[in-house]
């Protein structure tokens, strides 16, 4: 048994919510995740086993979907679009920032354990309040370098990603532009998974930050 | 043209995103308006005469494809997307943000229409905040009885099963939606046969966007002839314009259908930044192709954008001022494309992976014209060729660009870096 009893519940509840047991596999990857920060294979062998599933039919999952990691991350977890909206208004300027200030590149982890970082292509959806990233499942728009030192700067210090990161002063938020009014964090319902915390986190995208623009 | 807001006209009210707050602007009687005045059979009707398109790229007609349900196949299922990943694309985020009974509720009247008793919302695994917003609003919706058995004394019963993605643009195609809600790899289907015959759990079922859910409380309370005035004669109603890039005001704006896009630009987006001039422009998010500054005259409208040789697909407007290196916007969103490739087809698996190499090489300056000239190849082996449409899509802008801006490619040829952004640099320092 490597899962605790409480994420054996969660996927347990996962798996009669839906019309078909299998169905929970995504939801019970997440609350595996949660708990272990990483999927592992005996996790995977005993996600199986709940949903009757063969092992091979999770792993088929949680290697196809970019937010689950088969190793561990640290604390918390930031990524940097760089699509077309993000690369338009700076998107590689916090890429570098992030590279010098937390010492790392795209896909490691600073060397105390604090922040996995990564670039990706993958549009996150925060195109009205580019450049954008998300720490720990957040949103955080409008960076210039000085909001994504005190942002990360907040994190660590409060020690927890559970919460949406500061505002720096003096940002508008821009609520007709699409900027949300997050909602405090609340308990799932029955059926779904915990709510991440700070030692979980979305997935590495595993294929390294391309060297084009750094040759300019 | 007037100022028409119909799916944004109460955000900002009071705790909108609670039950008591939307009900305080009139929630949900769009749903007691639906029980009261129609029956499923002439709700599909109603959303017919309305004219309505799907707001998720497609733009397929919703009230045709609700009709291709057979008859008397049940269960049925309904599954909301909520997977918005397109490049460009924020509208669905900021729908949910701001309202998201106002989702639910236009879920319930088509889960109604449709005879539907289970209800999906798929929503992307990056769009954490959102998905809690939403499970919270249903189960505020639960416990206020707009959710479970006999709902309102209708005698119908429907249950609201919220499920989060973990990271797949496929997964916004249908049939991968599809898949990935049966706990498998989200990988496209044949079609035929479609959703709508064979779909969830091998069920009949309808995959619809936020947007076009969000429309339903206020087609049923408004009447579809009411929708159907709205907007032109082949894109009816309003739609939200998800604008980003190089503009004064990025965001959302919910704009008439027919509205000339010179409009939305210069008068919601506050024009291009900077004091600079357009370049170009991509209508409908990263799939589609390029436009031109001659453009912006054309209305938001499907069929005209359509015959310009682009599409509205769904409604991401994205904006690049005249330091933007064409070759670089392109190589961008082939990266994208690669990235997101399921790998079950050759042509998208390895022409992705083509593309993207040569786009590299071309943006670096390290490309031959032999090279550059290959694009092509790659580009026709792939467009009209591949399992499902994230394939074909992957070469559209890069050659629609091609084609528009040939010099600014070539240019790129054995430069050694790009010509673009050396210019503009020594423009903008």
């Amino acid at each position: 048994m490597t899962l605790q009893a409480e994420t054996r519940t969660a996927i347990e509840r996962a798996r009669d919510r839906y019309p078909r047991a299998r169905s929970a596999i995504l939801p019970a990857l997440w609350a595996v995740q949660h708990e272990q920060g990483q999927i592992t294979p005996g996790a995977m062998t005993e996600v199986a086993g709940i949903l009757q599933v063969a092992p091979s039919e999770v792993e088929a999952v949680s290697t196809f979907y970019s937010m689950y990691f088969q190793r561990p991350h640290g604390r918390h977890e930031v990524i940097v679009c760089i699509n077309v909206s993000c690369a338009l208004r700076g998107a590689e300027d916090i890429v570098d920032h992030l590279e010098r200030s937390l010492g790392c590149a795209s896909g490691e982890t600073t060397a105390d354990g604090a922040f996995t970082w990564s670039s990706t292509v993958e549009c996150l959806g925060g195109c009205g309040g580019a450049p954008t990233m998300q720490v720990d499942h957040h949103f955080q728009e409008n960076l210039t370098p000085d909001r994504v030192d005190a942002i990360l700067g907040a994190v660590r210090s409060a020690g927890s990603g559970g919460e949406a990161g500061p505002v720096a002063a003096g940002t508008p938020r821009r609520r007709a532009a699409g900027a949300p009014a997050l909602p405090p964090e609340t308990p799932p319902a029955a059926h779904e998974e915990p709510a991440p915390s700070a030692t979980s986190g979305p997935g590495v995208k595993k294929r390294p930050r391309r060297p084009g623009k750094g040759a300019q | 043209m007037a100022e028409l807001k119909l799916l944004t006209k109460d955000f900002g009210a009071r705790d909108l995103q609670t039950l008591k707050g939307y009900e305080r602007v009139g929630g949900y009687q769009g749903l007691r308006d639906a029980f009261a005045k129609f029956t499923p059979e002439t709700l599909v009707a109603e959303v017919k005469t309305s004219g309505i398109r799907g707001r998720g790229g497609a733009g397929f007609p919703t009230g045709m494809k609700w009709s291709f349900l057979p008859k008397d196949v049940f269960p049925r299922y309904l599954c909301c997307n909520a997977d918005e990943s397109e490049p460009g694309c924020f509208k669905d985020r900021y729908l949910i943000d701001e309202s998201p009974h106002q989702l639910i509720e236009g879920l319930l009247i088509a889960s109604y229409a449709l005879q539907v008793n289970t209800s999906f919302i798929y929503i992307r695994g990056e769009y954490h905040d959102q998905r809690l917003l939403l499970e919270r609003a249903v189960e505020e919706a639960r416990a206020a009885g707009y959710i479970g058995r006999n709902i309102l004394g209708s005698g119908f019963d429907c249950d609201v099963i919220v499920h989060g993605g973990a990271g797949a643009y496929i997964c916004g195609e249908e049939t991968a939606l599809i898949e990935s809600l049966e706990g498998l790899r989200g990988q496209p289907r044949l079609k035929p046969p479609f959703p709508a015959v064979k779909g969830l759990y091998g069920q009949p079922t309808v995959v619809n966007n936020v947007e076009t859910l969000c429309n339903l409380p206020h087609i049923v309370q408004r009447g579809g002839e009411w929708f159907k005035s709205v907007g032109t004669e082949k894109s009816t109603g309003t739609r939200v314009f998800c604008c980003s890039g190089h503009i004064n005001r990025p965001g959302n704006y919910e704009m008439q259908l027919g509205t000339p896009i010179r409009e939305l630009l210069e008068e919601e987006c506050g024009g291009i930044w900077r004091g600079r001039s357009l370049k170009a422009f991509q209508p409908g998010g990263g799939s589609m192709q390029v436009l031109l500054p001659q453009h912006l005259d054309l209305p938001l409208d499907m069929n005209a954008v359509q015959e310009a040789g682009s599409s509205l697909g769904a409604g991401a407007m994205i904006f690049m001022d005249e330091t933007t290196c064409l070759v670089d916007v392109s190589m961008r969103l082939v990266d994208f494309y690669r990235h997101e490739s399921c790998g079950k087809c050759v042509p998208c698996r390895e022409g992705t992976y083509f593309e993207s190499e040569l786009m590299h090489r071309l943006e670096s300056g390290h490309a031959t014209p032999a090279e550059l000239a290959s694009l092509a190849d790659i580009c026709s082996n792939m467009d009209g060729r591949c399992f499902c449409p994230l394939g074909d899509t992957a070469t559209w802008f890069v050659m629609s660009a091609y084609k528009n801006f040939r010099d600014e490619f070539e240019a790129h040829c054995g430069a050694g870096r790009c010509p673009v952004r050396a210019q503009a640099t020594a423009l903008v320092a």
